[in-house]
């Protein structure tokens, strides 16, 4: 069996025992789940370590795996890594790890609470390493249930009712739009199958005709658009994760809102080119919808969890502009930003889920001066934010600048714009809310907040330090990502590509590398 | 003739003859457990159809080939048995509330049963009038068993008028069917039924038999008695009716549509297209303000025989293996909600969803199996909902794509919207479960080994369809072929 089966399969095994567990040992519950996690996660961490060195398996993919499952619609269940999903692979099993850990939080019905986010964790790293588009749905559509669940039982907030059944639909017609597309992409491919490599395989050759294309992209853009909340479907996403328990938001916001983005590099881009060409000038310009009106919404906000989700909406407008420019440097920062969003993302929501459990209250307004009693969770707060605006040293720097660099020759004048939302708009905000949350005078209620204990660190260190690693040693994925990049960006620009550079030759300038 | 072919039908009449029989000796405190016995025997049945044996394994026609035993109608009879088994086991918990004699009620369920297993392998428009009426007729007294419920009688008679006046319609459109082509065979009818294609008094015969069977489905325009019996009907029948009766409907539908006059329905296609929409967006929104939960599951079944229409109107066999796939996954779906109806709401006289709060602190096996059921009937993945949901969906943009007919991608967003209403009403149920504040009952429930082993069973059955997808649908295409398209 593959090492990605086992991935995925542990915290799912897990989640299914948990269902024999009676409810009231809370010990034994928590124990597996952190335990299914923390396989998951050494797991993935070895399988990228040895990425390098693993042997491609009959498709091209390392580490494959491949049982047919319904043979008569061709669908089979098949993982395999690549460059544009190892990274990601590897970041969610350190999200879902995280998040496990930061699950203190809840209080009650611990049982269902754990068996929900083990099936989130392992659902979305199946669908991650999945090669065949009906698992890649299947998977993605059983860990995005359970976001919903626990919003609407473990929320908090006076709107939780609201942000559950909005955030259900908004985010169901969007699966649903990308679900529509994906039957239609495979009966229109013809080759009666749902497996990865094999359509792209079979598309070289016989390619979908235009009015397919121009059909089915659209569907699979705003589909898997409304997933990542690509502007103007965005008004989820801030609600949303204000209301949701901060695991929830952590892994929503970490993991699964990369799925769409993945979807569209991995499926659209590639059999779709044409079409893809002539919808990328206007996704350009939607982006800077996220980029610059959202950062502009983001900077009115009064309560950390919205200005969080709000930037969150925010950066997946860098993402969104690394693909529209469809060349390599743009895909290579595009997974690039992703990896590095999901650590930060979930970094966020776990430090707002600690500071809203001692103090009640996420308001800005209400707190201050928390760096002096918080001293561990205060730090690392002002290096998310930091990050949050691309300083360099933090992952987030290496991906966003490669995006602008790639858009600079496709979208001038999307560029400038974008780059002034990413530095100014950026700085205000994140710099405001440290200054509002951990300076200035400290009210007397918190007097006796305690930081955060050694298990409780635990979370946030590992969060911080991927940024870091990612950050300082950005080599460790461009190198794996660059290659499979590349043959996406051939397969989406049938004309030769001129003047190619490679990532290396734009590293973080101030990096020790 | 072959009698082997009708043997189960057979053993099947000789079971409800003998409960029937037994309801004068036995002791009336034991009467509930004839139900096992039944469920039992229907089991044995059920084997011995697998044990390679000739027993409902010859494939061939009798009765001058008004009766037909082919894949469809095996695939079909199987559905059946099963249906019928757990709707036994439903019954027997439930049996403390019927008033009239237990007994009966067990053998009203195996007449109904024989009369869906005639209705699989009917061929012929006498074959397809009688099983039908046995099916009916036996519903009428199922629907109005509890004589002492107001509302179980409303519904009685309810169904009587809306069923009898649907009968006259299937009646007269036999007889205009059959006054212009001479023929009663559905294989005869369909050599002759090309050169009938624009008669307006052929066309007017087979608008009133779908008409007729409209109403068995519960399609628009013939689906207003749906909410008001499911509602008022005692919970078994309910579940039988929703389960048997609807299904009994569409082989029916399929075996008439494609066997006996595949060119008129290739017409229609546009029809077929507008009546599944319509069926869709009717169910789904009126199930939205619904404070009853039978009553919403009532209309909840009229937005899946929308959503089983696709399966029809996509005039292919890959939609018809889709449709039988999706039937299988409802039994299991469908069967275990009113089996935790029934549990839960045993000793309540309304079905209010209010009255579900608390239900996760009373019996948390019976809040997951609830929660499964609605997660599965609004089609979410691993469970069988979903695949089903998913073949419907590929079948109607394939025939799209192959005709190029507009209305078909209209369809398909229609039944997107109705998927996406319906979450706002199956969540809603679930939430009641996990998260009402006003729990008065807090009392927990007991639970019969018996009901243990059914709500396993069909809980077992909603992951085994949904995750293991492929036996089922195998079968489901095989049967697809024998209506040759």
């Amino acid at each position: 069996m593959s090492i990605l089966t086992h991935i995925a399969g542990w915290p799912l095994v897990a989640a299914l025992a948990l269902v024999f567990v009676p409810r009231n040992y809370r010990v034994i519950i928590r124990a597996v789940a952190l335990l299914a996690t923390f396989v998951s996660m050494v797991l993935a961490i070895k399988m990228f370590c040895h990425y390098g060195s693993a042997e491609a398996g009959p498709s091209g993919y390392r580490f494959e795996q491949q049982i047919p499952w319904v043979e008569s619609l061709g669908i089979s269940y098949h993982v395999g890594v690549d460059g544009l999903n190892v990274g990601l692979i590897l970041m969610g099993a350190i999200v879902a790890f995280a998040a496990a850990l930061c699950s203190w939080e809840i209080q009650s019905r611990e049982k269902e609470f754990y068996i929900l986010l083990l099936l989130m964790s392992g659902g979305i790293l199946g669908a991650f390493a999945s090669l065949d588009l009906f698992f890649f749905y299947f998977l993605h559509e059983l860990a995005l249930v359970p976001t919903f669940i626990m919003i609407g039982v473990w929320g908090r907030g006076a709107r939780r009712n609201y942000a559950a059944f909005q955030i259900t639909i908004y985010l169901s017609i969007g699966a649903l739009l990308a679900l529509i597309g994906l039957i239609a992409l495979y009966l229109e491919a013809g080759a009666n199958t749902f497996d990865i490599p094999a359509l792209i395989k079979y598309a070289k050759v016989n390619p979908l005709s235009a009015d397919a294309q121009h059909f089915i992209f659209p569907l699979l853009l705003f589909g898997f658009g409304i997933l990542v909340s690509l502007w103007p479907f965005h008004s989820w996403a801030p609600l949303g994760y204000g209301a949701a328990p901060s695991p929830t938001a952590m892994i929503h916001a970490g993991i699964l809102k990369k799925f769409g983005l993945y979807g569209l590099i991995r499926v659209a881009l590639p059999l779709m080119p044409q079409a893809a060409h002539s919808w990328m000038n206007i996704l350009a310009w939607l982006c800077l919808g996220n980029i610059l009106y959202v950062g502009w919404v983001t900077m009115r906000q009064r309560d950390l969890n919205l200005l969080i989700g709000n930037s969150s909406v925010a950066h997946m407008g860098f993402i969104f502009l690394g693909i529209a420019s469809l060349n390599l440097i743009g895909i290579t920062g595009a997974v690039f930003v992703m990896v590095a969003h999901g650590f930060l993302a979930a970094l966020t929501f776990a430090l707002s889920g600690y500071i809203y459990q001692k103090t009640g209250t996420l308001e800005m307004s209400e707190l201050g001066g928390l760096c002096r009693k918080l001293r561990f969770v205060g730090t690392v707060l002002v290096m998310a934010a930091m990050a949050g605006c691309g300083l360099p040293g933090f992952a987030n720097f290496v991906g966003e600048v490669s995006v602008f660099f790639a858009s600079w020759t496709v979208f001038p004048v999307v560029t400038v714009l974008a780059v002034w939302g990413a530095l100014v708009i950026g700085g205000i905000y994140m710099t405001r809310a440290v200054r509002n949350i951990l300076h200035g005078p400290l009210p007397e209620r918190y007097a006796n907040l305690p930081d955060a204990g050694l298990w409780r660190k635990l979370p946030y260190a590992l969060l911080l330090a991927s940024l870091l690693v990612f950050g300082c040693f950005p080599k460790l994925l461009t190198d794996q990502i660059t290659p499979d990049a590349d043959k996406i960006v051939s397969m989406a620009n049938p004309m030769p590509d001129q003047g190619r550079v490679t990532v290396s030759q734009i590293e973080t300038p101030g990096a020790p590398n | 003739m072959n009698s082997s072919l009708i043997a189960l039908e057979i053993c099947v009449l000789a079971l409800g003859t003998v409960l029937m029989l037994a309801d004068f000796w036995m002791p009336a405190e034991r009467k509930k457990f004839l139900a096992y016995f039944a469920a039992v025997a229907l089991a044995g049945l059920f084997i011995a159809g697998f044990s390679g044996s000739s027993f409902c394994n010859t494939f061939g026609t009798a009765f001058n080939g008004a009766f037909v035993e082919d894949a469809l109608a095996l695939f079909f009879k199987r559905f059946f048995l099963v249906a019928a088994i757990l709707v036994l086991f439903l019954t027997a918990e439930f049996s403390d509330k019927l008033a009239g004699g237990v007994a009966e009620f067990y053998s009203l369920i195996i007449f109904a049963l024989s009369g869906m297993l005639f209705a699989a392998s009917a061929n012929d428009f006498a074959m397809l009038f009688v099983s039908i009426e046995l099916i009916t007729v036996t519903f009428y007294v199922l629907t109005s068993f509890q004589r002492g419920r107001l509302g179980s009688l409303e519904a009685g008679v309810k169904y009587l008028i809306i069923g009898a006046l649907s009968s006259a319609f299937m009646v007269f459109g036999i007889a205009l069917i059959l006054g212009t082509t001479g023929k009663m065979n559905f294989t005869e009818l369909a050599q002759v039924a090309p050169q009938y294609a624009g008669n307006k008094l052929f066309l007017t015969g087979v608008l009133f038999l779908l008409a007729g069977l409209g109403f068995k489905i519960s399609i628009v325009p013939f689906q207003i008695w749906t909410p008001d019996v499911y509602q008022g009907a005692p919970t078994p029948t309910t579940a039988f009716l929703a389960v048997g009766s609807k299904a009994a409907g569409f082989v029916l539908l399929l075996r008439f549509l494609f066997a006996a006059i595949p060119t008129v329905t290739h017409q229609w296609m546009n029809v077929l297209i507008v009546i599944a929409g319509v069926t869709i967006l009717f169910g789904n929104l009126c199930a939205i303000p619904q404070r009853n939960l039978k009553r919403l599951l009532g209309y909840s079944s009229i937005a899946h025989a929308g959503y089983l229409m696709l399966g029809v109107a996509a005039l292919s066999a890959t939609g018809q293996s889709a449709l039988m796939y999706y039937l299988a996954g409802y039994l299991f779906t469908v069967v275990a909600a009113f089996t935790v109806i029934a549990l839960v709401m045993r000793h309540l006289d309304n079905e209010d969803i209010a009255s579900l709060a608390g239900l996760n602190q009373r019996s948390p096996i019976l809040a997951s199996t609830l929660t499964l059921a609605m997660v599965s009937l609004a089609g979410v993945p691993p469970l069988a909902g979903f695949f089903g949901k998913f073949l419907l969906l590929k079948a109607v943009i394939q025939q799209a794509q192959a005709t190029g007919n507009h209305g078909y991608y209209c369809l398909v967003f229609t039944a997107l919207a109705g998927v996406l209403i319906s979450f706002y009403y199956y969540f809603g149920v679930i939430r009641a479960i996990y998260w009402s504040r006003e729990a008065k009952d807090l009392s927990p429930i007991p639970l019969s080994g018996a009901a243990k082993l059914s709500i396993g069973a069909c809980i077992a059955g909603m992951l085994w369809l949904g995750i293991f997808p492929n036996t089922i649908l195998e079968v489901a295409n095989e049967a697809s072929k024998a209506l040759g398209l």
